[in-house]
């Protein structure tokens, strides 16, 4: 029995330098401000602690959609050509709400299985149904559709993560967010003005190089009106930027582009001829065979260069271009960098959008370390004393028992890499509070197998066995809520509910198995007969 | 030192008392939430913009609102916020104000309206953030340092903003004053670049309608997640009417903390709904721990009734049920106390609702318990039903796996 006791022993001081190394490390200097310093590099803190920005976005995968299936629609076009099927007309009809839909009508009943198998082997992503009239719908597959907008997902956490390196924020982090509604959260520590990594961060650089067919028109109805009011199916309407006091012009531009973002292989900041800021961007193999084919093919023909939907800058094709090329339009130096930055870091593959912002700044960081060790240690402190007080010589079994617990908890935060919140502090607080209940439990029970008139040695066995069921039940209710609290939480709620749960898993062996071993040590040094304190 | 030895009290005979207790608080939190203040909702849920900002001076709610109003914004709540004497005020703005396109439009407004003694061609060093002030100062150079600037300006700029952040909690009243912690020669070269208005922003929370829809289904899926969990768990360990009495009792609890908030007009966050979950599961302890005691007295009391094998059991756990929570309660007071502005929502529903739960797991789950039983006794399906032979089988179960009672005296008796 004692030699199983100091097994005991040993492996409960064994536990506890395991969780005090999980705390501080192996500290690289004995003294107070080393071992504060590595207890830093240990706990990571959360945003609301230290400070910094919080971001939710959501990438508009319609986007990327939309770039597929204007591809498709050129393929179509140049395979009906090639392959001489008629047809009235294609056309998108709802770019917004259904972006994978095309429409292709009038296509000859003799031609109909002809048109049906060459669009399901070149275009192997979509089904093609038929539809009244000699017209035919062709749907993206919704397997592909997923997979092509959790691909534009992916890539945009990529491009994010390549900005926000290269913009030299500290430990960013940039992951996928909520239940599948292509969100992404990026969180930066220490920058509290993100205006900057947000412009960084947002501007799609979507870059694509395509023909200009009309314009420029001072206003979107004149433009209209110069088409009577329907403009080609295979055109668009495109504005400038803004400068100054006018607003933007408008061009017709063609649907397809000769060259997108994908094609670049570099981009710098650099001057045009007239030595205002620009940027020069060059291509890649491929892309440059794409833009020498069409630049050779539309020589005297308007070419535009479009930048997340705005007409940068239109020029005449004077000769056949091959992989390098110069954009400008009125930018400023700082400017020119970041666009040739974001244009490098590879172009988002569709627009996001911005669906939440916080900041905190770091005095209130500060301040809320303050309140929340406070409140934990005078809570910490009342809970002690009061079960000396209650418990006599069996509080300070419980009051060892709860230390353990904090130390434990303390040294998963560190071992784990688990964040430390603010809710999280009040986790941790909140585990010494309930912790203590298993004690209670305990030592309630104890206390009536001795008035039932049992030895101390059975009444601490008695006591154990029947609240360890109790206690159990009660463990799993509140970890089953941490649980679900984890799941559907995010950010500060989530520190919460891990410092919680985490608590109060160390707390089953604390209050019952660390406790019963004080106990059993108690009760080992004491002549039979002897009371017990409690 | 011990409290409610061999307490007696009646429990179920004032069952009508607590019923009366606890419709006054529900159709008191109901009311509030119909008819008077709704539920109020935080800016997590109900979307808008919200920014901290302090003031190097005692604010003025109505030049604020004035200057609000200059810039187009008519309807923002303005609201004096932490201690006292600190100057710090909080302008939220509804959701109807947070452009989809634009989310930090209005935050953006908030702060053009608030700038003061703006000097053009000069930014203002209150919100300046870190990356312009070592910016500027790489470029003036001021300490002539050409070779290593680009690492001493940093940390030089950094020792300027905590300055301003943490010793003076966010706004300095003037330049002159970062001579405590910088060279004479960077304060005059910061002198030429930067002015001073007289308020820095602390914090800012925007959340999109979107994202505020998003989270309300969260929460509420998430309180009816644990409501189930605790349904399904108390069914598989006592027997499916007590898991319905929990829920209920956790319910009711539920009901009254967000009727509390309703009541007081304190806007239920986030946070507040991680309390609200913890609250499901800690109500339930209680009620757990007195029903544990039930199911061991209804074997042993088998001549009595239920109700007085209930009455029994909770006066036997009272000492225990008040105790814990009386140190939970503590704990959470502390953090109410003490915990900080941020935390106020979530410790204040931790603190309703410990009173709440502990005073229900006595007074609401276990007489449903009895009532439940009366009104099977009355259908004529017999008395013993409860105690019966589910809760003997479950017994019988936990002694073969050795967890109850009769197993440890085996092994005491072998010592």
């Amino acid at each position: 029995m004692n030699k199983n006791l100091g097994w005991k022993l040993i492996a409960i001081i064994a536990v506890l330098l395991f969780f005090v190394i999980g705390i501080f490390g192996i500290p690289k200097e004995w003294s107070g401000k080393g071992l504060m310093a590595s207890l830093g590099d240990r706990i990571h803190l959360g945003l609301d602690l230290k400070g910094g920005t919080h971001l939710i976005l959501q990438v508009q995968v319609n986007d990327a959609v939309n770039v597929d299936s204007d591809n498709a629609v050129e393929r179509i076009k140049a395979d009906a050509k090639a392959r001489k099927i008629n047809y009235a007309s294609i056309t998108k009809p709802d770019p917004v709400a259904t972006p994978d839909k095309i429409v292709v009508t009038g296509v000859p009943t003799e031609s109909a299985s002809d048109f049906r198998s060459f669009i399901s082997d070149r275009l192997p992503e979509y089904d093609i149904n038929s539809a009244p009239n000699n017209s035919w719908v062709i749907t993206m597959k919704p397997q592909s559709l997923a997979d092509l907008k959790g691909r534009a997902v992916q890539q945009a956490i990529e491009t994010i993560r390549n900005r926000i390196d290269s913009l030299g924020v500290s430990e960013p982090t940039i992951q996928e967010h909520g239940l599948g509604d292509y969100q992404i959260l990026v969180q930066l520590p220490g920058v509290d003005d993100p205006e900057r990594v947000k412009e960084i961060m947002q501007s799609t650089a979507m870059l694509e190089i395509k023909q200009a067919m009309g314009g420029p028109y001072p206003t979107r109805d004149a433009a209209l009106q110069d088409h009577g009011g329907v403009l080609p199916p295979d055109a668009e309407l495109l504005p400038t930027k803004s400068s100054g006091d006018n607003g933007p012009q408008w061009y017709l531009i063609s649907r397809a582009a000769a060259v997108t973002g994908r094609d670049l292989r570099g981009a710098d900041s650099s001057r045009d001829e007239n030595g205002a800021p620009a940027v020069q961007f060059n291509l890649t193999g491929e892309g440059g065979r794409k833009f020498a084919a069409f630049t050779g093919s539309h020589v005297g023909d308007n070419l535009a260069v479009i930048l997340d939907h705005k007409v940068q800058e239109v020029a005449v094709i004077k000769d056949q271009i091959h992989d390098t090329g110069i954009i400008n339009g009125r930018f400023t130096d700082q400017e020119t960098k970041d666009l040739s930055m974001v244009l490098r870091s590879g172009a988002l593959p569709a627009g996001i959008k911005y669906l939440e912002e916080r900041t905190v700044g770091p005095s209130l960081g500060a301040d809320s370390i303050k309140a929340g060790v406070q409140a934990a240690v005078i809570g910490m402190a009342a809970v002690l004393i009061f079960m000396l007080i209650y418990y006599r010589a069996a509080g300070i079994n419980a009051d060892i028992a709860l230390i353990l617990n904090l130390i434990i908890l303390l040294g998963f935060l560190g071992f784990s890499g688990a964040t430390l919140t603010l809710p999280g502090i009040a986790g941790v607080i909140l585990t010494v509070g309930m912790g203590v209940d298993s004690n209670v439990l305990i030592f309630e029970r104890i206390r009536e197998e001795l008035r039932a008139g049992k030895t101390p040695p059975s009444a601490v066995q008695q006591g154990f066995a029947h609240a360890w069921i109790t206690i159990v039940d009660t463990h799993v209710t509140t970890i089953v809520s941490a649980i679900i609290l984890f799941i559907f939480g995010t950010g500060p709620v989530r520190g919460f509910a891990v410092t919680l749960s985490f608590g109060l898993f160390a707390n089953l062996f604390t209050a019952v198995f660390v406790s019963r071993v004080i106990f059993d040590w108690i009760l080992s040094r004491k002549q039979r007969g002897e009371a017990l304190s409690i | 030192m011990e409290f409610f030895r061999d307490a007696n009290i009646d429990f179920l005979g004032k069952k009508w008392y607590f019923l009366a207790f606890s419709l006054v608080f529900s159709i008191a939190g109901i009311a509030s939430m119909l008819f008077w203040h709704g539920i109020p909702l935080g800016v997590d849920f109900r979307g808008g913009t919200l920014v901290y900002v302090k003031f190097s001076h005692t604010p003025n709610d109505n030049a604020i609102r004035a200057a609000m109003d200059k810039v187009g914004l008519h309807n923002p709540r303005i609201q004096d916020y932490g201690e006292p004497g600190r100057n710090e005020v909080l302008i939220d703005l509804p959701v109807q104000e947070t452009n989809e396109q634009a989310l930090d439009q209005g935050k953006l407004q908030i702060i053009n309206a608030l700038q003061s003694n703006v000097v053009p061609g000069k930014e203002d060093f209150n919100n300046a953030s870190l990356l312009t002030i070592a910016n500027y100062l790489n470029q003036k150079d001021p300490l002539h340092l050409s070779t290593d600037s680009a690492q001493k300006y940093p940390d030089i700029a950094k020792a300027l903003i905590d300055y301003r952040n943490k010793t003076k909690g966010g706004v300095i009243a003037s330049l002159d004053e970062l001579k405590a912690v910088a060279d004479p020669a960077v304060v005059s070269s910061l002198n030429d670049g930067f002015y001073l208005s007289d308020y820095g922003v602390y914090q800012v929370e925007i959340v999109g309608p979107q994202v505020g829809k998003q989270l309300q289904t969260q929460a509420k899926l998430a309180v009816v997640y644990s409501l189930l969990g605790m349904l399904v768990y108390l069914a598989f360990r006592f027997e499916l009417i007590y898991g319905i009495a929990a829920v209920i009792t956790v319910f009711h609890d539920t009901l009254i903390t967000v009727g509390f908030f309703s009541l007081t007009n304190k806007p239920i966050s986030l946070t507040v709904i991680a309390a609200i979950l913890t609250l499901v599961g800690y109500s339930n302890n209680d009620t757990i721990v007195v029903f544990d005691r039930i199911r061991e007295n209804l074997k042993l009391m088998r001549r009595e009734s239920l109700a007085d094998v209930v009455n029994r059991s909770i006066n036997q756990t009272l000492s225990r049920t008040i105790l814990t929570a009386g140190l939970t309660f503590l704990t959470v007071l502390a953090l109410y106390l003490f915990g900080g502005e941020v935390l106020h929502g979530f410790s204040f529903a931790l603190v309703i609702g410990i009173l709440i739960g502990t005073y229900s797991s006595i007074a609401i789950a276990a007489p449903i318990l009895v009532a439940y039983q009366e009104w099977r006794s009355k259908k004529g399906k017999g008395s013993g039903t409860l105690g019966g032979s589910k809760l003997a089988a479950n017994e019988a179960k936990s002694i073969k796996s050795g967890r109850t009672t009769q197993v440890p005296s085996k092994v005491s008796a072998g010592r």
